[in-house]
């Protein structure tokens, strides 16, 4: 009786200890394998999706918004010319451990400024490693906006701009602002192997990192002493799954519990299974057709209107989104801040354009070009499908749109050249801020080769523009940028067609997970019922 | 023998550059470079893209870029890849392995399956069996593979659950790699059920990948048979009263399998090519995504290495197949 009791004793410690060692680790099924484990160099969202985990930036967006919100710096003052921020750092923040190295010191102001030397100074030891080629930085324009980085001291950090930019802030919360440890760095560097410091992610993040097999699997576990409390899950795996049937299969199953891009051919199946919530969101993006208002006949805005009403929006995104794409109405998502919902689009209506042609003279139609993008792209799936639907409709009012299409790089050497009447192309954001999206239409981008492809220059729009550009206040600004959405609505420079509409399934058990704006896939709040 | 060996790795030069060459040419003939395909709808602006294709080397002369590539191969550098900045050799030697073990596993599975079915459709020629198997193996050459994955793994793995969907093993298990291959390298880690784990990942691909190969190994042993069964040595083998598991199995397998080695040699250059969709399928971590992803991505110093290294190994197992004929032959033997 006395070895059964021992024996029974032993069992449930056993049993006991399983249990509380049982691990609650979320497994996400991603679409590829990063580049690497550096933000400053990549920019596909695979790699950024990666190398989150483990990092941090001054601010950051809170999660499921583009709001930004204190991070890594606690708080910020502005001086009132709007050209120097000053960043308040937060104290006691940890850097992750690895096998080789120990840090010493916890984050301070040289982190900061080893972050942004790298990529701004060419005399940076770390600048010409991996590749050197920081695009988000230089696309951002960091080279122009920032005239000097100061350590004020350990904990505050002072940046001096060239001119007052609103937009600044979100920048520092993309993933190419995100801080490094100087000091591991500094350790590689001295072993030879500063590569190292693109592969071993080393940062503040919720999760440190702990493998990686190329092709096959990311391991990340909780950061106990992460400065926003640890996580909720022991660990976080990423299963790189390239096909989206296989990810999908492997959901159903439970191999994994979020997982990333189903296939639009799924989603129904999807939508039916009582284990999955299938999130739902307006991509970061816009797929438009811009005229071209240099070149005759879209000059007159009474033709641009009656495109407006001649193009039939629902038949584009019921033949070549199949449900995976919401009808546009403003230059926005409707997810970014500012976003004018009040503005009223323009109905389907041939009998209408038929009356503006006709009080523009071109009731007998014309011929122009109509440009397709080569390329696939989640905010416009089937460019030339989409302009074959152009056609035809604009065909009905005796319009000859003739179809163009290039190389892609060739092609948009061309449209921002302006040597089209009237072509597709769309835009997907960086960092949630509506002069993101906006700038699109500025004077500034309508010169040859600028990203304005209508080449449409409207003062009332740029000064806006520019006003809500220097601004820091966001009140002041959503009211520019409303007022902006009317007067493109009212001047139609450009047709806005559609945003994809991004989904996420996940397992039932998953609570925390929102979908971000953005496009990211963050675990940070993430639990595991 | 030796000359022979000599003269066959002597051959395989002129095949090495001119499969470089032609893999340098047919990459650079696809619209884009890896600068360009990184870019987005923003454009890279002009003096950007052109230090960038400096640093690439992509401003010289093709022919000029071809003869330093050749000159670096000399060297045994493959480059670097320029999206990783990894060493192209580097990620060969770590993807590998799993497509290796991946091969192996489906090669075995259509060879010790494929020579029997043969041998038995052989035997019965024009019965019930011989038709059954034939037909199922005409059905298994005009698979295509893709199809059939996914259908195992509706099946399989989803309706019946009897298989995992994908990967090599469960996530659970988690060790250092010692040798890539995971059927070994999970036994010895000792860690229970890693090693039955790594086994229940690789049934499915193995199917898929094997499929193939074992209808052709099928067919071709079903008429290498057929034509020595009638051969007069195996008449006076039979008449000398020997047992029919004697006749069939000792002189006649023998000499039928010669043909079927050459087309089992034949068959990795198939594999490879299987090997690409069956490891997209199942999220298999080997070589075949990492080219397709190359080719994606303009990556060519990963494009061209990878498909030299690829070629290098399909061109060894064809020597070490010629060797072997010797083995099984004594006439061939005799002939050099």
């Amino acid at each position: 009786m006395k070895t059964f009791a021992r024996l029974l004793a032993a069992t449930m410690l056993v049993t006991g200890l399983a249990s509380a060692a049982e691990a609650k680790t979320l497994v996400y099924c991603s679409e590829g394998s990063p580049e690497n484990f550096n933000p400053q160099i990549n920019t596909t969202g695979t790699s950024l999706d990666a190398a989150r985990p483990a990092f941090n930036q001054l601010v950051q967006f809170e999660p499921g918004t583009t709001n930004v919100v204190p991070a890594l710096a606690e708080k910020w003052d502005i001086s009132p010319d709007g050209t120097e921020i000053t960043f308040h750092l937060r104290k006691g923040v940890k850097f992750h451990s690895t096998k080789t190295f120990t840090p010493t010191r916890d984050f301070n102001a040289d982190d900061v400024i080893f972050s942004f030397e790298r990529q701004w100074k060419a005399d940076n030891p770390y600048h010409k490693v991996s590749g050197g080629a920081y695009d988000y930085f230089n696309d951002m324009g960091m080279p122009d906006l920032l005239k000097s980085i100061d350590k004020v001291d350990d904990y505050t950090v002072k940046f001096t701009l060239t001119r007052p930019e609103a937009p600044f802030l979100a920048n520092l919360a993309m993933d190419f602002a995100t801080i490094f440890s100087a000091e591991f760095a500094d350790a590689m560097l001295k072993a030879g192997t500063p590569e190292q410091l693109d592969q071993v992610p080393v940062g503040t993040g919720p999760f440190s990192f702990v493998a990686y097999q190329k092709d096959s699997v990311i391991r990340f576990k909780a950061f106990p002493d992460y400065w926003d409390g640890a996580p909720k899950l022991d660990g976080l795996v990423f299963a790189i799954t390239k096909d989206p049937t296989a990810r999908w299969s492997k959901l159903q199953k439970g191999e994994c519990q979020i997982m990333a891009y189903p296939n639009p051919s799924d989603l129904d199946a999807i939508g039916k299974d009582p284990n999955v919530n299938l999130l739902q969101q307006a991509g970061l993006n816009i797929g438009y057709l811009a005229f071209n208002v240099e070149k005759k006949p879209f000059d007159d805005k009474r033709v641009r209107l009656a495109m407006a009403h001649a193009i039939d929006k629902d038949t584009i995104l019921k033949d070549v989104y199949l449900g995976a794409g919401q009808s546009a109405k403003n230059l926005i998502p409707p997810t970014i801040w500012s976003y004018n919902d009040k503005v009223v689009d323009y109905e389907y209506d041939p009998e209408k354009a038929k009356a503006l042609l006709k009080e523009a003279g071109l009731e007998g139609g014309f011929e122009t070009d109509l440009w397709w993008m080569p390329v696939q792209r989640p905010y416009n799936p089937n460019a030339k499908r989409v302009a074959e639907i152009i056609q035809a409709d604009l065909a009905k009012l005796n319009i000859k749109a003739n179809l163009v299409s290039y190389e892609w790089g060739e092609y948009r050497k061309r449209m921002q050249a302006g040597e089209h009447k009237m072509g597709q192309l769309g835009w997907t954001g960086d960092n949630g801020d509506p002069d993101n999206f906006f700038f699109l239409l500025s004077c500034e981008a309508a010169r040859p080769g600028g990203q304005n492809l209508s080449k449409w220059c409207n003062k009332e729009f740029d000064d806006r523009l520019n006003k809500a550009k220097s601004l820091f206040d966001k009140a002041e600004r959503t009211k520019l940028y409303e007022e902006m959405q009317v007067i493109q609505h009212d001047d139609y420079p450009m047709m806005p067609i559609a945003h994809s509409i991004v989904f996420e399934p996940t397992r039932k058990e998953v609570s925390g997970y929102k979908v971000s704006p953005l496009g990211r896939h963050e675990f940070t709040n993430v639990e595991l019922k | 023998m030796l000359g022979f060996i000599v003269r066959r790795v002597l051959l395989v030069i002129p095949t090495f550059i001119a499969i470089a060459f032609l893999t340098f040419v047919a990459i650079r003939l696809v619209p884009g470079d890896p600068i360009e395909v990184r870019t987005g709808e923003r454009g890279i602006s002009p003096e950007r893209l052109a230090q960038f294709r400096h640093e690439l080397g992509l401003d010289q002369p093709v022919w000029k870029q071809f003869l330093d590539y050749l000159w670096q191969l000399a060297h045994g550098n493959f480059g670097t890849s320029t999206s990783t900045h990894a060493p192209v050799l580097t990620e060969f030697l770590t993807l590998f392995p799993a497509t290796l073990e991946l091969a192996i596993c489906a090669m075995l599975f259509a060879t010790i399956l494929g020579i029997p079915a043969g041998v038995i459709a052989a035997t019965r020629r024009g019965s019930f069996v011989d038709y059954t198997l034939m037909g199922a193996a005409l059905t298994g050459f005009s698979m295509p593979i893709f199809w059939w994955g996914l259908l195992l793994v509706l099946f399989f793995s989803v309706n019946l659950g009897w298989t995992p969907v994908s990967g090599r093993i469960d996530l659970l298990y988690y060790f250092e790699p010692v040798t890539g291959f995971m059927l070994i390298d999970s036994w010895l880690s000792g860690e229970e059920g890693a090693f039955s784990s790594a086994v229940s990942h690789l049934i499915l691909p193995t199917i898929v990948l094997g499929t193939i190969p074992l209808a052709t190994i099928a067919r071709m042993t079903r008429s290498a048979m057929l034509e020595i069964l009638g051969e007069d040595y195996v008449r006076t083998a039979r008449a000398k009263g020997l047992s029919p598991f004697r006749v069939v199995g000792l002189h006649a397998l023998r000499n039928a399998l010669i043909p079927v080695v050459t087309v089992i040699g034949l068959q990795v250059g198939a594999l490879m090519a299987g090997a690409v969709l069956t490891e997209y399928i199942f999220s298999w971590p080997g070589i075949g995504s990492w080219l397709i992803e190359s080719i994606n991505r303009r990556d060519y110093p990963v494009l061209q290495g990878g498909i030299l290294l690829v070629s290098g190994i399909v061109i060894l197992i064809n020597i070490l197949v010629d060797l072997l004929y010797g083995v099984l032959n004594p006439r061939i033997r005799h002939a050099r």
